[in-house]
This record gives C-alpha cells, structure tokens and sequence, in this order.
C-alpha cells in the first residue's frame, strides 16, 4: 500500500515538474509545442474537411433518384397507372407523379417565362414520374432505369447519379490520403519530440549521472523525460484542437452562406467528442512514445566515470 | 566487508591503474586509502561503486562478487552504498532537501521517513535548518557535508569517500574526518582515499597504501 503511494507520488512528481520544466523555457517551449501543434491540426483538419464532404455528399442521396418523362400524348390516367405498375417493383422505393399541368403552372410561376408560354397552343411539359430505387448502387439503379426505359409509356429516362458516384470514390481516396499523413505526420511528431526529449536528457546529463550513482534505477531515470514527452505531445494536440476550432469558425459563416444560397441547412461539423479525444491521447502517445525512443538511444550512453 | 583479490584494472587506452590489489576489510572497520595523485585510489573506490568493472581479480563487498552484479542490479547494489566525492556532485537546481533525499526518494521511502531521515543527516553533519537553502549559497565545505549527509541518509552499511577534504582548509578537514568516525561509531565501514597525509597522522586509523597501482603498505593501528 505504502509502496503503491509512493509510486502514485513519484508520477504526480514527474508530472508537475515536466509541466514546470516546459513553462520554465516559454519560448523554447512554444516552439516545440506549436510544431507539434501543426503536425497534428494538418490530418486533424483534413480529416474534417473529408467528414464534411461525407455529410454533404450523403445528403445527395437523394440524387440517386430519376426521372421518367412520359410521352406526350399519355393522359393523367394512364400515368397514374403507369406509376403504379413501378412502384410494384421490388427494387422501386418510392414513385412520385409530377403532373404536367402542376408542373407547368410552376414552370409559368418561377421561371419568368409566363408571357412566352401563353404564346403555345398546348402544354409543352409531359407528365413525368420520378423513382427513387431501393438500392443506391449505380450498376443497379442503371439496371432500372433502363427496364423502366422500355415500358411503352416511357419516352425519355434521365439518370444523374453517375458523378455522385464518382465524388464517392474520390472522397474514399481523399480519406485514405488522409490516413497516410497522419501516419507520416505522427511520426514526425515522435520524431520532433524525440529529438527535443534529446537535448533535455543532454542538459540534464549531471542530474542523469548523480541520479545513477546513488543507485536510480533506469525506469526512475527514465520517467521524468517520458512525462516531458507526454506533456509535450499533450499540450500540442490541445493547440491542435483549437487550431482545427478556430478554423472551423472562421469558415462557417461563408460556408452557411454558400449553402443556403443552394437552398440547404448544412452546417460544419467539428471533430466530435470521440474524435477530440483521439486526437488528445494520440498526441500524447506519440510524444510519449518520440520520448521513450530519444531516451532509450541516450540515457544509456551517460554512466558515471 | 570489502575485499579485493589480486585485482587488476587495465583501462581502454592501455593504463594500468592497478595491478595485483589484494585486501580485505571487516565490518565496522575504518581504513584510510593513501598515496600518491595517480598511484590508484580513485579507481579502487570506482571498482567498488561498480563505475568501473575490474581487468582482472574479483572484488567483494559484503560477502557478494561484484562480477556477478550484472547491469540492471547495479542500481540495487548502489542503494546500499554511500559514495562521497570530491566535487560533491550536488544537483544545483534543487535545494538542500531535494539533495540530501534524493536516495530516499529513489529507494521509495514514505514522505514522512523520507523528511525524518533527512533532518537527521543534516543534523549530524551540522546543516539542521538549511534544508530549504540551495546548494549553491553555501560554502565549499557546507556543500561536501550535503554531498555526506546524502551519503548517509539511507544508513548505509558501507561508505566509501574519493578526498573528501581535497578542497578544504584543514580546520574543515578535521571536522569531516571527525563526522567520519562518529559515522563508524555506530558501526558504518569506511573507506576514505585521501593524500592529505598530515591529517590522516593525527587520526588512528588503518592505512593502505597504493604507489603505481600496487599495494606498498598496510599499516594497522589503533583498534583495527
């Protein structure tokens, strides 16, 4: 018990006297922190860019849906009918009629157009019908399209998802490219921890070696520059977090803007609680870690002579 | 307690600093180590605190041969000895406390003894009430009592002392010689390596004598 509470006071030790020794040199300090701070906001932000292209591109699942324009002389009846035979299909989620005098008349109210189409004999719009498929995939909602493409009724089927699925594949890309930095990028921050935890073990290589000679062991000498690490790291992933806030709110405003100009209530999203937390105990891991590598290379080479 | 057979240390750069050292120490014994700068003594005290591995013989320090002690236990062996050196070797950016607990606080001592043991070193040496000082406001003489007062706080069995009084004026010396022996008086083993002859003269104690790294004396006197 006693053993264990000495063993809890030596880490609180090590953990108050790493934050004293990082606030003791700011300057050198800041400077450790700040790249590790970019190290870590550069995949962090990417990583939410990507999020948010997700979002966005998942709210145009809607674009897998397509439109049936009938022929011109098929009246009400015979699409309302035509309609109900799609939505019959096992792989048809839904089937909406756009009926052509509805449609016209919207047509005369939004376009500006009103004077022009009165110039017409006859409505010009044939009645269309718009399928939502039960499957998001393009092969199948291609397959669909064309069956529904030889009813006789059919005149022209119009599918628009195929870019969808394109700015899907480049987005799963873009996520992978986004894994391959933050692992290159972690590693330079182990690296830049590693060299900082480095020097420190150098400067303090007197304390190393009266601590040895009065019988420290490798693990007591050892801590104190894994906690430096980990404060390091600790401190740059916060910096990190509110390099990534900061940008975020900056960019909302525009970014509401755009969307509402496209008719849309999308809003950024931030890293998620989950997220931040990966984020703060990866850093920190990793500076751990740049520590345990730096003092297992060094601390061995400083012996009492 | 200590004991040293027919050991030879050769250095990397072909220096033989000691060659064919034999001795032996009891429990409880007081043994200065003279001679010449060179002849050795800081590399027989070094064997010791296992800083450095001897060429050849085997050196024992209470009943275990430290070529046994690999790496990873030199730590363990070292807890249970005290080592004074000449330059101190305090750490300057902690205060006299921080110093003198150093080996408490490494050996995992609780706070309370941590505290008590401290106060008491700093006691004996004659610092009771500096502990809150750093090292670097005191003088010479005060800092080697830290560097002793940290020797002794964990009551080790066995102190060993590189000159100790090499920098200080001989009124100082005395003293530390004195704290020396009030030390053995409660039964610690001392080796001290000192060519302050003069002062030794005045004390009665044990002498080895080491000329070009081989023992040329060994004078027992007074209670040995």
């Amino acid at each position: 018990m006693e053993a264990l509470r000495h063993y809890f006071r030596l880490h609180r030790n090590n953990c108050v006297d790493a934050v004293a020794r990082i606030i003791r040199q700011p300057f050198a300090s800041s400077l450790t922190i700040l790249v590790i701070a970019i190290a870590l906001a550069l995949p962090a932000g990417l990583r939410v860019a990507v999020n948010n292209a997700d979002a966005v591109s998942e709210s145009w699942q809607g674009a897998a849906d397509f439109t049936v324009y009938l022929k011109l002389d098929v009246t009400t009846d015979a699409a309302r009918r035509t309609a109900r035979t799609i939505e019959a299909r096992d792989d048809v989620a839904a089937v909406a009629l756009v009926d052509r005098d509805a449609a016209l008349a919207e047509f005369r109210a939004k376009s500006g157009f009103g004077e022009a189409l009165d110039a017409l004999d006859a409505n010009p719009l044939p009645h269309a019908l718009v399928v939502r498929p039960e499957s998001g995939v393009a092969a199948d909602v291609e397959a669909l399209a064309s069956a529904i493409g030889k009813l006789p009724e059919a005149d022209v089927v119009q599918v628009d998802t195929a870019w969808v699925a394109r700015l899907r594949a480049m987005l799963a890309l873009a996520g992978r490219l986004v894994d391959f930095a933050t692992v290159v990028l972690g590693l330079a921050v182990t690296i830049v921890v590693g060299n900082t935890i480095r020097l420190e073990i150098n400067s303090r290589s007197v304390e190393i070696e009266v601590t040895k000679l009065v019988g420290g062991t490798d693990g007591f000498i050892r801590r104190p520059f894994l906690y430096l690490g980990f404060c390091y790291g600790l401190a740059g992933a916060l910096v990190a977090a509110l390099v990534v806030a900061l940008g975020l709110l900056l960019l909302d405003a525009p970014v509401r803007a755009v969307a509402a100009l496209y008719g849309s209530g999308f809003a950024l999203r931030g890293l998620s609680l989950i997220e931040t937390g990966v984020l703060l105990a990866g850093g920190a891991l990793l500076g751990w870690a740049g520590a345990g590598l730096a003092a297992a290379r060094h601390l061995r080479a400083i012996e009492p002579k | 307690m200590i004991r040293f057979e027919n050991v030879s240390k050769r250095y990397p750069n072909g220096r033989e600093a000691l060659s064919g050292v034999s001795f032996n120490m009891e429990r409880g014994d007081f043994v200065f180590l003279t001679g010449p700068s060179g002849a050795g003594k800081s590399t027989l005290l070094k064997l010791i605190a296992l800083i450095e591995r001897p060429t050849r013989g085997t050196v024992l320090v209470n009943n275990q041969n430290l070529a046994r002690i690999s790496r990873r236990r030199i730590p363990a062996f070292r807890q249970r000895l005290g080592v004074v050196f000449q330059d101190h070797k305090l750490l300057y950016d902690r205060s006299v406390f921080d110093n003198v607990a150093l080996p408490l606080v490494i050996a995992g001592a609780s706070r309370r003894e941590t505290e008590k043991r401290v106060r008491a070193a700093l006691d004996q040496v004659g610092l009771r009430g500096r502990e809150s000082h750093a090292p670097i406001t005191l003088s010479t003489g005060e800092q080697q009592r830290v560097g002793i007062a940290r020797a002794v706080a964990p009551r080790p069995d066995v102190l060993i002392a590189d000159e100790p009084t090499g920098n200080l004026d001989p009124e100082l010396s005395l003293e530390i010689m004195e704290l020396f022996t009030r030390f053995n008086e409660v039964g610690v083993t001392l080796l001290i390596a000192t060519h302050d002859l003069e002062l030794i003269e005045r004390l009665p104690h044990r002498r080895l004598k080491l000329v070009g790294g081989q023992m040329s004396g060994d004078k027992k006197r007074g209670r040995a």
